[in-house]
This record gives C-alpha cells, sequence and structure tokens, in this order.
C-alpha cells in the first residue's frame, strides 16, 4: 500500500481510524518490514541465560531468534535459520552449547570467540575440503546478527535496524515509568528479576489490539467487573488491585509510548497503598521496604507508571508486576509472552506469594487476562467482515483535551485517566513506520512534510510537547 | 493397577481401589461437564493445590528440565482451593466475559493407575494416581480447542469419603494454543 493511502487510514485531527488496520492482510505483510523490521522488541531477560554457552529462543515479530551468552559473558541474539537452507538450527527452547548444528546439511555455527572472529559465525561445514574446494567463505555465511542489542537493567532489547537511535533515545522519559518495573520497591537500579517460566499462548487477533489496551484504555475497565465481584485482590477486599493516588494517561505523541502513571512527586511524599491485607508478612515486609525507601530515596522524585513500548511491549509496574509482547503470528493470531518480574533480593515467601498473585490475575489462567483475551479475539473477528471494515474505530475520548505535561518530557495529558489519547498516540506512530519515514523523521530531527502534530487543548503550542 | 498396589493391599482390595476411583474420576468428569461447579469443589480436600506446569522442548539429556516445576517457577496455573472457588464465583456472576456464555466441555479421564502411598503411621490411606485426560471445549460459533494432559493426582480417604488432596497435569503444548483457560481442564 501506497504511503498516500496509509496516511489516510488513521485521522488524528478527528480520532478515528480504519479498520483494515486490524486485519488487512497487505498492511499487514508491511508491519513486518517496517515496524518489526525496524523498531526496538524486547527479546527476553538476561537471567535466563545466566551461564556462558547458556541459550533461549526466543521471537522477533515473526522471526525465531536465539537470545545466548558466547564463553565471554557477553549476549548475542542471532537469526534461527541456517545460510545454506533456512532450517532452524536450533528447536530447543533452552540449553547449553556454543556450536549450532543444522538438522538439514549439518552446517554448524558457533559463538566460541576462540574460534570464530563473530559469534554465530560458520565453522563447519561438510566437504568444505573436499567438495566446496575451500572456496566457500565462511565469514561471509554467518548466523544472521541483529543490528543492535542491548541490556536494559536486564531486559535484553534488539533491532534489525542499525540506523535505529539508541533504545534510551527510543523511549524518551517514558523510561522512567519502564525503570519503575525494572528498579526494586526499594528504589535500587535495575533490582528485579524474571521468575522462571514464560506463558506463550495464542490468541486469534490482530496484535494491536493488546498494546493499544495496555496503552492505557482505562475505560475498558467495566470488562473486568466479574473479576471484582469474586474479589481476587490480595488486600482480600475491594478492587482486583489497588494503588496510590494521583494516577492518570500520559502519553508521548512523538515516540508512540504511553500509559496510566502517577504524576511525579518527591519521593517522601509517595504513599504506597497497602494490598496484601490476607499476607500478613508480606504486608510488613513491604512496609519495611517503603519505609527504608522514603529515607534512603529523600530528596529524589518518585516517578512510576506502566504502559506500552512501541510497537509490542507492555508492561506492568506494580500488581501484576510483568512484561508481555505481543508477537504477531499472521494479521488475525497473536502469540503473546509473559515475563514475571519481582525483587531478585525479595524473600522466598514474598516471591511465592506474588507469583500466585500474578497467575490469577495475568496470562491465559489470569481471571482479569481472560476477559480482555476474549475482547480482543471477538473484535478481530468482527471486523474482517468486507462490510465492518468500511466502517473505523472511535478514538475520540478526550479528544482535544490533551496538554504538553512538564513533569515528563515530551508527554500529554488530559487530567484524568479516561481518555484515548494514547490509543491515538499509538496509531500516529503506527502509521509514521508505515508510511516509511527515515530515522530523522521519526525522531523528529527533522521534520516529515505529511507530519501532523497530535491535537491539543485550544491555546497549547505543539512545540512544547517535544 | 501396578504390581506393587496389588502385592501390599491383594488383590481384591485393589480391584475395589481401582472402581473405586475410577468412578470418582468419572463423576468428577460428569459433574464438570454439567457445569456442577460448586458440588466439584467438594471432591477436593482442604489443602488441595491445582498446578499446570509449563513444557518446553529440550534435549534428549536434559528432559528432567522439560517441565518447570521448581517452587518458584511460573505455572500456567497453580490454584489452592480457595482460589479454584473465586474461579467459580467468577463464571457465577454472569459478566465473566471469557465463560459467558459458557463453552462446552467433555473431560475423557483414562489410563488409571493406583499406587498406595506407604506410610508408617496411622493416618488416612493415601494414593498415588497417574491418568490421562483430554479435556474438549467448544465456545461459541467456531471455537475450539482440546487439552490433553497427564494427571497426577495424590487422594486421601476420609470416612470412606475420597478426596484429591493434591493434583499436578502435565500438559503437552508449550505454547498454548486455546486462547484462555477459563474453563476448567
Amino acid at each position: 500500500m501506497e504511503s498516500e493511502q496509509i496516511r489516510e487510514l488513521v485521522d488524528i485531527p478527528n480520532g478515528v481510524a480504519s479498520r483494515s488496520i486490524f486485519v488487512d492482510e497487505e498492511l499487514y505483510r508491511q508491519e513486518l518490514k517496517q515496524i518489526f523490521g525496524r523498531g526496538w522488541l524486547m527479546v527476553g531477560h538476561e537471567s535466563q541465560v545466566p551461564e556462558p554457552d547458556d541459550f533461549m529462543l526466543s521471537r522477533m515479530g515473526e522471526e525465531s531468534v536465539i537470545l545466548t551468552r558466547d564463553r565471554q559473558g557477553e549476549l548475542h541474539v542471532l537469526l534461527n535459520s541456517c545460510r545454506h537452507r533456512g532450517m532452524k538450527v536450533c528447536r530447543f527452547d533452552k540449553g547449553n552449547t556454543r556450536l549450532f548444528t543444522c538438522p538439514y546439511h549439518a552446517w554448524s555455527y558457533t559463538t566460541d570467540g576462540s574460534l570464530v572472529e563473530r559469534a554465530g559465525d560458520l565453522f563447519g561445514v561438510p566437504g568444505w575440503k573436499t567438495h566446496y574446494h575451500e572456496a566457500l567463505d565462511k565469514k561471509e555465511w554467518g548466523l544472521i546478527s541483529v543490528a543492535q542489542m542491548r541490556n536494559y537493567k536486564g531486559t535484553i532489547w534488539a533491532t534489525w535496524d542499525i540506523d535505529a537511535p539508541p533504545l534510551e533515545e527510543y523511549l524518551g522519559s517514558f523510561k522512567l515509568w519502564l525503570d519503575s518495573a525494572l528498579n526494586s520497591r526499594s528504589g535500587e537500579e535495575g533490582g528485579s528479576t524474571v521468575l522462571v517460566g514464560v506463558q506463550k499462548w495464542r490468541v486469534k487477533c490482530n496484535w494491536k489490539f493488546a498494546p493499544t489496551n495496555f496503552i492505557g484504555d482505562a475505560a475498558h475497565a467495566v470488562s473486568h467487573k466479574s473479576v471484582n465481584l469474586a474479589n481476587i485482590s490480595p488486600s482480600g477486599s475491594g478492587r482486583r488491585d489497588q494503588r496510590a493516588k494521583g494516577h492518570y494517561a500520559f502519553g508521548w505523541p512523538d515516540l508512540g509510548h504511553g500509559g496510566l502513571g502517577f504524576t511525579p512527586r518527591p519521593e517522601e511524599e509517595w504513599e504506597q497503598g497497602s494490598v496484601f491485607g490476607r499476607f500478613p508478612e508480606v504486608s510488613e515486609y513491604f512496609r519495611e521496604v517503603f519505609e527504608k525507601r522514603k529515607v534512603e530515596r529523600a530528596g529524589e522524585t518518585h516517578y512510576q507508571g506502566k504502559g506500552t513500548i512501541f510497537p509490542n511491549t507492555s508492561f506492568h509496574e506494580d500488581q501484576p508486576r510483568t512484561i508481555i509482547v505481543h508477537h504477531p503470528n499472521g494479521p488475525e493470531e497473536t502469540e503473546f509472552w509473559r515475563y514475571y518480574l519481582v525483587d531478585a533480593d525479595a524473600p522466598e515467601f514474598v516471591k511465592d506469594t506474588l507469583r500466585h498473585y500474578f497467575m490469577t490475575y495475568s496470562g491465559p489462567g489470569g481471571m482479569t487476562e481472560q476477559d480482555d483475551l476474549e475482547n480482543w479475539l471477538y473484535a478481530s473477528d468482527a471486523s474482517k467482515g468486507m462490510i465492518a471494515r468500511q466502517f473505523p474505530y472511535n478514538y475520540q475520548q478526550g479528544l482535544g483535551y490533551s496538554e504538553p505535561f512538564d513533569g515528563y518530557p515530551g508527554s500529554v495529558w488530559c487530567g484524568y485517566r479516561e481518555t484515548e489519547q494514547n490509543q491515538l498516540i499509538f496509531l500516529k506512530r503506527w502509521s509514521e513506520f508505515m508510511q516509511g519515514w527515515n530515522w530523522d523523521e521519526l525522531m523528529h530531527r527533522s521534520t516529515h512534510p505529511d507530519y501532523v502534530p497530535f491535537p491539543l487543548k485550544a491555546g497549547e503550542n505543539v512545540e512544547e510537547v517535544r | 493397577m501396578s504390581m506393587a498396589s496389588t502385592d501390599r493391599v491383594g488383590v481384591e482390595e485393589a480391584l475395589r481401589l481401582q472402581f473405586e476411583i475410577e468412578q470418582l474420576y468419572a463423576r468428577e468428569a460428569h459433574l464438570l461437564d454439567e457445569r456442577r461447579f460448586e458440588q466439584w469443589l467438594d471432591l477436593f480436600a482442604d489443602d488441595f493445590m491445582f498446578r499446570v506446569p509449563i513444557a518446553q522442548n529440550v534435549a534428549f539429556n536434559a528432559l528432567e528440565e522439560e517441565y518447570l516445576e521448581d517452587a518458584l517457577a511460573i505455572s500456567w496455573i497453580h490454584d489452592d482451593k480457595p482460589t479454584m472457588a473465586k474461579r467459580v464465583e467468577q463464571i457465577r456472576t454472569g459478566v465473566h466475559w471469557a465463560e459467558e456464555p459458557l463453552s462446552r466441555t467433555v473431560h475423557l479421564v483414562s489410563n488409571v493407575l493406583i499406587d498406595v502411598v506407604e506410610s508408617d503411621d496411622d493416618g488416612p490411606l493415601e494414593l498415588d494416581v497417574k491418568s490421562g485426560v483430554l479435556s474438549y471445549r467448544h465456545r461459541l460459533t467456531d471455537q475450539e480447542d482440546t487439552v490433553v494432559g497427564r494427571r497426577h493426582d495424590r487422594l486421601r480417604r476420609i470416612d470412606d469419603v475420597w478426596l484429591i488432596s493434591g493434583r499436578t497435569l502435565y500438559i503437552s503444548q508449550t505454547v498454548y494454543l486455546g486462547s484462555s483457560f477459563s474453563h476448567f481442564i
């Protein structure tokens, strides 16, 4: 589809977007190239490959990739496809090796720096002397590596695009919220780890339903009435989760990220809600941790929030504390990977209580997430028809009421939670990637002629958002 | 019925146990499939734990790591009895959209193999029971999925009534293909 047609799919000033974005096969193929071929994607967590030669399989979009640690301790992300005939060189979800040998014709690749120059280089080819006459250049035929990889506080990110900006620049000040998930409750930098076990499951829905839900769709809370009625909260009463005051939707119009979070405030003024009433020991543990935090972090600013990092990673910083990656698996299917975070130094009984709560909330067995999955599945299903797809989705909640928010540079808010500004921000970014803008244009170092400023409340200056 | 049990309790007792436990499983399947969830909960001991560990593909020499069963490993489901009761309660609200309208399920239980748990004290008779379970569901118009798994149960007899006191269900899928576990597998 030409960029002119793509531009027409998302009408930012009017807050509407075409359903074909969520069902069209051709657009999906373009997404794999323009979005999943360029954006920063989360691959895994360093704790999943702790030892030299440890590896695990992951995905980047539809591609199978290997995350592995070499003998020198360096991490690598390699495309899991033999350069000879494309067979997967690895079909174990995890293991320990420095030699990936293709089952088809036994081309073998190694990550051992003492044998090859670059991790993933071709090492052994049967008949290299006798049948290839030493003419095959092994250095040219190593496993494809990602263009850039970044270990951010234990989470591993990669992109296929060498021109993509560094991950921190790509995140902008939204990084502060990712920090709130990855730092420990006491505020220690990157003090979290993931529990062993990633829930992976498929749902017949377009991949974009999940990130645009997790980007801060506060109005969908009604979907979860049943779980509130049944009351799964570890507090023993009230909502399924509980949180501090001052919780709003913030979006980053020039970057495509957003979520629900808190206005920044001095650490000593942060009031953490008590949510583990049914588990007094856990309650006491968290009370001590947050008391300590107040003292040790006094004078610092408390930033906290949850949301979506464009394009397909969402996280929750508090309850349940998780990261979910929405892997596209065809225009009508998504493969979700859910990771669960805990403080690495938390006592075992705290981790165990959290893990039980996480599993009853999230994932395919999660009493909250199940109703989300149902929404996404049947919204996809009912948007496919040739009649249905002619009518756009509506994103007008709060439209024209967004204002720049100085506490998070580059962000906007409406001063409340129930706004669809963030979904629109995601779709704006989607459109910019899909139109094939270059990175100077995507990062707003230069202005693309088709740049459409995000609609703000009358009188607000768009330049203030930058 | 394994030889060990036959040796220990004698053929007659072994046949009686086999009959009782197979009847119990048939009753459980019918209670679930007839949506008599509250009665289904009565089959479980108060300290019951239900775990569905995640499977992953591993090499032949690492098969002990195929299912993630460490104490702190994430599972598909790891419920105590009160949590299971919450799931029933949620379905009964009538607004749990993933199960409203309710899925139609059929559970088939087979390959029942019983071992008597050896015990030195005078506690209740306990059994380790392995079985195979096929849990089929149909939902709305064209949503259909099947979970097949190996079940390892612990059963306890109190006042001549069998209670299920523990269950681990080893499902075959590494990537779960059935959207959600909103139904009871």
